[in-house]
């Protein structure tokens, strides 16, 4: 059965119910969090085209000067992202440079962890930092405070937060039903968990196909990848006005060690054609001005190339910012590359400034880090 | 030989005294060391005393495994070079082919783990998989996989020694964590780097330099790729002095996992791991760090520790029963299990475990799955429950296990000698959060256990 025509039958079902508009404004911002998992290498993704380090670091693996898409006179955009040319053209993509924090570490796990619960390089968290960011404010008809669509729902993980984790649309409705709910208390942890469990996809599944029950967009020009598909239900829930403020998606395939060309730039040409899509969308049904997007990953990767035509784990990336209202250009500092910290670039942008800015410019809540520490980056058109 | 009259009354009154352990015991035992309880199982080990039950799980074991690998792997391991001399239908039939033998060799292990006699084995060669992990879909090669389940089967319950030497000089670990790139010169840190954080010390224990020395130590170890067997290239090893966490010397692999063994963090951290698998997801550490000394001074040998730790309060404690949960994998293989029924469809199996998150022989990443709670999301919580509505409807369509001639349903046999209460202590952790129907049938009822959320948890 086609997606549509799914959608219609949630519609006839859901009209046997109860119906429920949506409030006047309801249609809140919405943050879509992207996940590059793996450490993405963002000096071939951003690429310094006119610094003759680059090339000198990288014989093998960089990208041709000629084939760089130059966004200025000192960054481009390796041509795999030209579907982004467009956003860039109308000043709504940004680029926040020398993302990073003191002491990195190059362990996938534990840098994403960092990255993740928002922590310093030696302390511990337990929970997401947009879980703590979203906790405790008026929740006044979100059901669903955080949607992951894939996997990964660490940001969105935490106490006093609901956070929804489906493959895709169609499967949790789908499975939805399958599911009883118990009212109990235990002190079984572990039962505990499943009892939440149980309780949020309920809740999920029903705002949905409320949602739903208004809205059937038209959505078109998705590719038929998995980032695609992912951004296509993102802008359908979106569309749907379940209102979740956040959204996260990833996709896999940048811990690129060796024979990097080929597969990186295939996952960033997967990306850009899907981030693409999403845009051309959001315009189209006239909500990309509620919608921000932002790029992150557990670290860039080494400066030089390694013997394989690959790069080893590194620290500081560039990371992109994009939306109806974001600022296009550039933002902080692009690291030196002739001033590398042994071999790896020395950030210039604490990530927690990013995190800041998108929580007091985008989303409308306190910042999380000290904000003289952590001060906005301003990439928000006000 | 007919039985005396007399002797009758005494043989009876032994039986019901000869239950030596609790049957909530017994079954958080066969729960947490195997896949999922059998009543036969539990019941079996209800006769023993705990000691003694402890001392079967730990008893020598066959280390072969007991059903027959796929046929595949009579032939010899391609030369993977040659893959690069070859046109390109023939690459693509090579590639399909090497796909298929990658699926027969994961379906493979789904038929030993249900059909073992050892499922305490097979729980440990899977913790070893998860520990040292590699993947099918970066070794590529499916018979390097398969001796690498081999030497963690021969060492399930061996020498941490032993298992840490061989898993360095393993093809298939060799070329998944990139030592075939790891030359004098030109050294690729990944191994090095896993070895350090993951099979031994733990993050935080060592230094970016410890790792590029190791690395440097590392250096020749490779797959042959012609045969797939390990060697040692002596052009490419880096034979010079190293610098390795305050020793220095000139260091080959050996003697780094020699330094490694002797830093008590090593012991602590693989100690921490088993108590996540087999006891509870917070770890105590002064309990952690004594079992650790006794795994030192047993010079790493399993036994003594696993003895300690299945016969110790924290594993015993009712305080520790239900808060573990399942993997995929435990889940599929203990439904086959207690049900008695083969695979018919292996792919149906592999797809069943993947949409729950574990696809064996292919984990996600260096660090393996996920445990406890993670395994249950909003996503696969319903497939879980799924997975057991659909294996436990339309017993018809499922055929017997090999050797029984009646295609008996299997739950109708299991409540023929108990009765739900019984049913019910012996295959849940915990009581059911919806208790069964008495008004239903008794089949009903066992199903509805098995339906329960309780059944997702050990």
């Amino acid at each position: 059965m086609n997606r549509r025509v799914f959608f219609q039958r949630c519609l006839a079902l859901a009209a046997l119910g109860f119906a429920q508009a949506p409030r006047a404004g309801q249609q809140r911002k919405v943050l879509v969090m992207l996940e590059l998992k793996g450490g993405n290498d963002s000096l071939n993704t951003f690429v310094p085209y006119t610094d003759r380090a680059y090339f000198d670091l990288r014989p093998t693996i960089a990208i041709p000067p000629d084939q760089v898409i130059a966004l200025d006179d000192r960054i481009g955009l390796n041509p795999a992202l030209a579907a982004l040319v467009p956003a860039w053209s109308a000043g709504e993509l940004g680029l926040v440079q020398g993302l990073g924090y003191p002491q990195p570490n190059r362990s996938h796990f534990r840098s994403i962890e960092i990255w993740d619960t928002g922590s310093a390089s030696n302390e511990h968290l337990d929970s997401g930092w947009l879980a703590r960011a979203l906790a405790g404010r008026p929740s006044s008809g979100h059901a669903v405070d955080g949607i992951v669509l894939g996997g990964n729902a660490s940001p969105l993980t935490g106490s006093g937060i609901n956070t929804v984790v489906m493959r895709n649309i169609h499967s949790l409705l789908r499975q939805a039903g399958r599911i009883d709910s118990h009212e109990v208390t235990t002190a079984n942890p572990a039962l505990q968990h499943i009892l939440a469990v149980q309780s949020a996809i309920h809740r999920a599944a029903d705002q949905i196909r409320t949602g739903l029950r208004h809205s059937n967009p038209e959505l078109d020009g998705f590719p038929r990848t998995q980032i695609g598909r992912h951004l296509e239900d993102a802008a359908r829930l979106i569309l749907a006005n379940v209102s979740a403020p956040v959204i996260k998606v990833s996709l896999g395939g940048f811990d690129t060690h060796g024979r990097q060309r080929r597969q990186h730039d295939s996952q960033l040409r997967k990306l850009a054609g899907a981030l693409a899509a999403f845009r051309d969308n959001m315009m189209a049904h006239r909500r990309w001005g509620d919608v921000m997007v932002m790029s992150y990953s557990e670290f860039g990767r080494r400066a030089a190339e390694n013997g394989s035509q690959g790069t080893d784990h590194g620290t500081a990336a560039t990371h992109l910012v994009m939306g109806g209202r974001v600022r296009g250009g550039l933002f902080g500092d692009a690291p030196a590359l002739d001033q590398l910290d042994r071999g790896d670039l020395v950030f210039t942008t604490d990530f927690r400034r990013l995190y800041n800015s998108v929580l007091t410019d985008w989303l409308d809540l306190p910042a999380l880090y000290p904000p003289r520490e952590h001060p906005s980056l301003g990439f928000i058109r006000s | 030989m007919p039985m005396p009259l007399l002797l009758l009354p005494v043989l009876l009154l032994c039986q019901a005294s000869a239950l030596s352990m609790p049957v909530e015991q017994a079954r958080h035992l066969a729960l947490r060391t195997g896949f999922g309880p059998t009543p036969a199982a539990v019941r079996r080990l209800s006769f023993l005393r705990y000691a003694d039950a402890v001392d079967q799980l730990l008893a020598p074991i066959d280390s072969a495994a007991m059903t027959t690998p796929p046929a595949f792997l009579s032939q010899t391991v391609p030369d993977w070079k040659a893959l690069a001399g070859m046109s390109t239908p023939e690459k693509k039939s090579f590639r399909r082919q090497r796909r298929e033998n990658g699926e027969a060799l994961k379906v493979w292990w789904y038929r030993e783990m249900i059909a073992t006699r050892q499922p305490f084995v097979e729980r440990m060669t899977l913790f070893w998989h998860g520990h040292f992990t590699s993947s099918l879909r970066k070794v590529k090669t499916p018979s390097l996989l398969y001796r690498q389940n081999t030497l963690f089967r021969r060492h399930a319950l061996g020498s941490y020694r032993d298992l840490l030497r061989r898993v360095a000089r393993d093809p298939a670990m060799l070329i998944y964590l990139d030592n075939q790139s790891n030359r004098k010169g030109s050294p690729n840190e990944n191994f090095a780097r896993e070895l350090l954080e993951l099979f031994t010390l733990g993050e935080g224990h060592y230094t970016e330099r410890d790792v590029k020395e190791a690395a440097r130590a590392f250096t020749g170890r490779k797959a042959d790729y012609r045969n797939g067997r390990f060697t040692f290239v002596k052009r490419l090893h880096d034979p010079g002095d190293k610098t390795f966490l305050g020793h220095r010397g000139r260091f080959g692999g050996d003697e780094i996992i020699d330094i490694l063994l002797q830093h008590p963090r090593t012991a602590e951290h693989l100690v921490g791991k088993l108590w996540i698998e087999f006891i509870s997801p917070s770890p105590e550490p002064d309990q952690v760090r004594q079992w650790a000394g006794l795994l030192r001074d047993s010079d790493y040998q399993l036994k003594p520790l696993l003895r300690a730790m299945l016969t110790s309060d924290a594993f015993r404690s009712s305080a520790n029963r239900g808060i573990l949960v399942k993997s995929p994998v435990e889940l599929v293989v203990g439904i086959h299990r207690l049900l008695n029924t083969d695979v018919v469809d292996g792919g149906a199996v592999l797809r069943s475990a993947r949409q729950l998150g574990q696809d064996i022989l292919d984990p996600p990443n260096v660090k393996g799955w996920p445990t406890g709670n993670d395994w249950i999301t909003s996503a696969s919580l319903p497939a879980r429950i799924g997975l057991i509505e659909r294996a436990t409807r339309g017993w018809e369509m499922q055929p017997p296990a090999m050797g029984n001639a009646a295609a008996v349903d299997p739950l109708a046999a299991m409540t023929r000698d108990l009765d739900i209460t019984e049913l019910q202590s012996m295959l849940l952790a915990a009581p059911p959060l919806e208790p069964p129907e008495p008004s239903d049938t008794l089949v009903e009822q066992l199903r509805s256990l098995l339906l329960d959320p309780v059944w997702q948890l050990k």
